[in-house]
């Protein structure tokens, strides 16, 4: 595909032009690459999670965590309203605390975009779903329009769904192109782009094999995320589904030199959760991601938990959601 | 007048690898039947005789191993049949080594036919009753076998010079292993005539091989081999320092020992199935199930 | 644009120190033997036991000469009459009652196994105490049973058995060899080994505590001289034995002549094959697990790595990114990876092997990792380079330490995974599933873990091929060694 050689400027990506060159090299590329075991998998990710992050480390990680935090609201009833409330949340977590850092971005809906914009500025991105979110079932020129809006409202970010369907029906090369698009419509007049964070519903794509072979293939297309789930499907992010994505990363950077950012979204609510995941950033990666370029957290309730945690380590004693405004 | 017919006698020799070799040292032995009668000279087989044989049964055992158990029982069965074709000489055999009456001899043959005929049917059975899957606290497929142990020295009763003879070697070999097996000093030639048996019964060269000599002589070689895996030493049934010595002497590479009795058994007895199991590792595979 | 890998300066995420408090065990000055249901003084020689990642003294502990070997025995045997005409189902609630009280005491055990040993708590936490109390469980279950274990109508116990077991996994190894015994009905007087007998001791306090009735369970502490005295009694129907093949060899020769049966758990140099084909990353985990675990001070542990030659270079590469990441330290530390070497002779042993290594021309390499100033250590090492000709690839090291070798065809892996007079265990690395079932099938070693390594779990046999030793424990062929044929 020669779409990809032009967007990307790495000598370590070119060596990879003939694996998308076709249907048939893209599927024996994805499929030689190494398995996963679900149980060493899970058995590792759970060892990880068996860290006891305590006293400074864990100060240290709760603002991580909340620096890292994309605070969404995905639903049909959002209103201006709603997503301008998120997007000053965003900017002062604690407002009783400035010492305590600012959420990474605000995600919403493509169409919601300049509301937060207004607020957030330039002090907070803007993260947008787009490509016919969470289905991605439509046309490729209606998923394009859809990004293109988006970027034009001022979205930092675009966070696109690939097309399960295909990639399950082993159309690889669809998917692979249809992120090449979408990396297009990112573009900006000024010749820069919106940062692409490409979704795969893992629960959706059920193995970890599939997970390896979407991480693989979204990165080769471009991607500058790659992200786990849209919140809309269960399981969403898991530590070990995360853990194999990590790999990838990991991975990618030492076969490629580029390095790629990872979004775990849906399903992390607690303070707790998310330090077993710096944690696996930690030992996976290494401290390279550890920061919000490279690592984010799509929640919304995880923040209030961070901030009480926050506040827990603070004062030393255990806070109440009454002391955390709800937005 | 008609000239009498010179008798055609017969070597009696040790079988090794598949083959009838004479005794690497050139011994033999005189060996006379319950009456004291000389009855022929037999091979009397040297600590080289057991170095080669246990080369043979070494070599044998991946192949006699590796096969089906399904074909090792059919094999056992052949035993049996190409015994029963040839039930008067084992019948003068035993009566000439044992004594006793035809009639008596005919049973202990009959013992040992069947006996062989049991042991064949085990073949495809025994990892079914000694094997099986462990429920483990876990996502693994979680299983165990039973498999030959691998060269197993047999030291052969004295008295029961073809059914003690046949109750120790089948239930070794049955399950996989090959073996070196010494018979009965003063009553060996039902074991050669054994070996002729399974020289024409489909066992492949190697993994039985009888040598005929004394258990006191051969078997701190066999106890003492680094690469024999086990030991029977029943054959010194009721000397005890004998055993005890065999048994020291086979901890060099942790031998599995069969011990030997106070007294030799009864042998028409139905055998317990540590018969085989001595003889046997449990081995233990654990795989992930995932998906 | 795409963002390159350039660090971003980012503070390192330093785990601050996580130590589990030790206020919850109360160690003694001094300890005496168990016999008869009673701590007794002991008319050997005390001896020290020491936290090998401090030096400091623990306790004194007394040493069990012939004569308290003889009184322990004795003990054994007078309560073997109750003990074996008890009904299986009173003996399983005793069993049962054990299980229960080493879950409710587990954070205890786990925190004086950690401190005796130096084995880091998040493993005596997560593993040894869990899996001792699965054994109780297992083994409780069996006890009224029996007939139903293949070893023909009415089993019957061997008698008295007197059990010795390591240093590497004291708690583990004690139920390993007491829940079998007890579920037969036999009576035991084990003992520990001399540089970790307290959890032992601690676990006599809970036979109290379950009022197993006494001389059931004795225990004699003391070195090689109280083990040999132990297993040489006259009345000792069963010897159950797990430590080094010499040591095993020495009591196979002890027992010759006698009717005593043994089951002897020796050592191991377990090759763990990785073909090119293998699930990478879970095989590095396998390959770390395996040799890492426990400081490596386990019989089974995958010691020799065998890499397929056409992914050597790439998986020696994640290995060693891996290793960077173990931590090493203060085995109470919830943190702690790898802890301290059990004692000042292992750990001498491990050097001069390691030493041996790169005499003999083989590469050794270690992550940078500090150790602490006092107490045992050794770093997490691994060697490339290593032949079969090699010491470090044929001797059983017995600590942190990984000798790498490549093979280029499965027959070629399987002759260099047997070539070996050990046959413990063995680990295959690869995604075919036929290929699976042929190393499995072709592998001398009594546990083939295959995508796995170093799992253990009660109803799985356990035991080794060839001079690991023999006899298997765990499962239902486990219980075979503690029965007879019934009449």
């Amino acid at each position: 595909m020669s779409a990809t050689a032009s967007t990307q400027s790495s000598e370590g990506l070119g060596a990879y032009a003939d694996v998308t060159a076709s249907e048939a090299s893209l599927r024996r590329f994805l499929h030689g690459l190494p398995g996963v075991d679900q149980v060493g998998a899970e058995a590792r990710a759970a060892a990880l999670g068996t860290r006891s992050i305590k006293t400074t480390a864990k100060a240290y990680a709760l603002d991580l965590a909340i620096s890292m935090v994309d605070l969404t609201t995905l639903e049909g009833q959002d209103t201006p309203g709603k997503v301008r409330a998120l997007a000053n949340k965003a900017l002062r977590p604690d407002p009783s605390d400035p010492s305590c850092p600012s959420a990474a971005a605000v995600c919403v809906y493509g169409d919601l975009v300049g509301d937060v914009k207004e607020i957030v500025g330039d002090r907070v991105n803007v993260a947008a779903v787009a490509t016919a979110f969470p289905s991605g079932r439509a046309a490729l020129d209606v998923k394009l329009a859809d990004t293109r809006d988006a970027v034009e409202a001022g979205a930092d970010e675009i966070d696109m769904v690939i097309d399960r369907g295909a990639f399950l029906a082993g159309h690889y090369l669809q998917v692979f192109e249809e992120i090449v698009a979408v990396k297009e419509a990112c573009r900006r007049p000024d010749g820069s782009h919106a940062h692409l964070k490409v979704i795969f519903e893992t629960g959706e794509l059920q193995t970890y094999d599939n997970v390896r072979r979407a991480s693989w293939l979204a990165m080769l297309a471009g991607s500058d995320f790659i992200k786990t789930s849209t919140g809309k499907v269960q399981p969403a992010a898991t530590l070990p589904v995360t853990l194999v994505m990590l790999e990838a990363v990991r991975d990618f950077r030492e076969a490629t030199g580029v390095q790629i950012g990872v979004k775990p979204a849906g399903g992390i609510r607690t303070a707790k959760d998310a330090i077993k995941y710096l944690v696996m950033v930690n030992e996976i990666t290494g401290p390279d991601w550890l920061t919000p370029d490279w690592f984010r957290f799509g929640a919304s309730t995880l923040l209030n938990d961070l901030l009480m945690q926050r506040t827990k380590m603070a004062t030393g004693r255990y806070s109440g959601p009454d002391y955390f405004t709800l937005d | 007048m008609a000239a009498s017919r010179l008798e055609v006698r017969k070597t009696y020799k040790l079988y090794i690898g598949g083959a009838f070799p004479r005794s690497e040292s050139g011994h033999s032995y005189e060996v006379h039947d319950s009456k004291g009668k000389f009855v022929a000279n037999a091979a009397k087989a040297s600590r080289k005789d057991v170095r080669d044989a246990v080369v043979a049964a070494r070599k044998a055992f991946p192949g006699w191993a590796g096969r089906t158990a399904y074909n090792r029982g059919q094999i056992l069965y052949r035993i049996a049949e190409v015994m029963e074709d040839r039930r008067p000489q084992f019948v003068q055999a035993v009566q000439q080594s044992e004594g006793g009456s035809a009639a008596q001899a005919g049973r202990q043959v009959d013992e040992a036919i069947d006996r062989l005929v049991w042991y064949a049917g085990w073949a495809d059975k025994l990892a079914q009753v000694a094997g099986n899957a462990n429920p483990v606290a876990g996502p693994f497929f979680n299983h165990s076998a039973p498999e030959p142990t691998g060269v197993v020295g047999v030291l052969a009763p004295q008295s029961s010079s073809l059914l003690g003879l046949v109750s120790v070697v089948a239930p070794v070999v049955v399950t996989g292993n090959t073996t070196v097996v010494v018979s009965s000093y003063s009553r060996p030639l039902p074991a050669v005539t054994f070996a002729e048996v399974l020289a024409t019964s489909d066992v492949p060269g190697g993994v039985v091989n009888l040598l005929t000599g004394d258990a006191a002589t051969l078997g701190p070689w066999l106890a003492a081999h680094m690469d024999v895996n086990a030991i029977d030493v029943t054959g010194v049934a009721g000397d005890l320092d004998t055993a005890t010595a065999l048994e020291v002497a086979a901890a060099d590479n942790l031998k599995r020992v069969r011990r030997a009795p106070a007294a030799e058994p009864d042998w028409t007895a139905v055998p317990a199935l540590t018969t085989m199991t001595d003889f046997l590792e449990t081995k233990t595979v654990w795989h992930p199930i995932g998906v | 644009m795409v963002s390159t890998g350039t660090t971003t300066g980012s503070p390192i995420f330093d785990y601050a120190p996580a130590p589990e408090s030790r206020a919850i065990v109360d160690i003694k000055p001094s300890y005496g033997l168990f016999i008869d249901g009673e701590f007794v003084d002991g008319h050997g020689h005390s001896f020290k036991t020491i936290n090998p990642a401090t030096e400091e003294t623990l306790a004194e502990v007394a040493e069990a000469d012939e004569a308290d070997v003889d009184r322990a025995v004795k003990a054994a045997r007078r309560a073997f009459r109750g003990w074996s005409r008890m009904p299986g189902k009173e003996r399983a609630k005793y069993l049962y009652r054990i299980a229960r009280i080493i879950q409710e005491r587990s954070r205890e055990l786990a925190v004086l196994e950690s401190i005796d040993n130096g084995k880091p708590i998040k493993e005596s936490r997560d593993v040894d105490v869990p899996i001792m109390a699965a054994h109780f469980f297992y083994h409780a279950g069996w006890a009224d049973k029996l007939e139903y274990a293949g070893l023909g109508p009415n089993p019957q116990p061997l008698g008295v058995a007197a059990q010795v077991i390591p240093w590497n996994f004291p708690l583990l190894m004690l139920a390993w060899k007491i829940a079998p015994a007890l579920a037969c009905g036999n009576t035991v007087v084990l003992k520990p080994a001399e540089t970790t007998p307290l959890t032992a001791l601690l676990f006599a306090e809970i036979c109290q505590q379950a009022d197993l009735p006494p001389g059931v369970v004795n225990f004699v502490t003391g070195a090689g001289d109280t083990g040999q005295t132990l297993v040489s009694h006259p009345d000792v129907d069963k010897v159950a034995f797990t430590g080094s093949t010499a040591v095993g060899k020495a009591i196979a020769r002890s027992i010759a002549g006698t009717d005593k049966k043994a089951t002897l758990e020796l050592g191991g140099k377990a090759a763990n094959i990785v073909f090119d084909d293998a699930p990478i990353d879970q095989a590095i985990e396998g390959i770390v697990s395996g040799i890492f675990f426990n400081q490596g001070h386990v019989c089974c542990a995958g010691s020799r790595l065998l890499l397929q030659e056409s992914i050597a270079e790439e998986a020696m590469a994640k290995l060693k990114r891996r290793m960077s990441t173990l931590r090493v330290g203060d085995p109470l530390d919830k943190n702690t990876d790898i802890g301290a070497i059990n004692s000042a002779a292992q750990l001498a042993r491990i050097r001069a092997l390691a030493e041996i290594g790169e005499d003999e021309g083989a590469e050794r390499w270690s992550p940078p990792c500090e150790l602490p100033s006092s107490g045992y250590w050794f770093p997490p090492t691994v060697f490339t380079g290593v032949s079969q000709a090699h010491r470090i690839a044929r001797e059983e090291i017995f600590g942190p330490v990984l000798s790498v070798l490549t093979f280029r065809t499965p027959a070629e892996a399987v002759e260099k995974a047997n070539n070996t007079p050990y046959g413990l265990s063995a680990g295959v690395w690869t995604d075919k599933g036929s290929r699976i079932l042929f190393m499995a099938d072709k592998l001398r070693a009594g546990v083939v873990w295959a995508n796995t390594f170093n799992k253990f779990d009660p109803a799985s046999p356990f035991g080794g091929y060839k001079e690991s030793g023999y006899g298997r424990e765990g499962g239902r062929q486990g219980l075979a060694g503690y029965l007879k044929a019934g009449a």
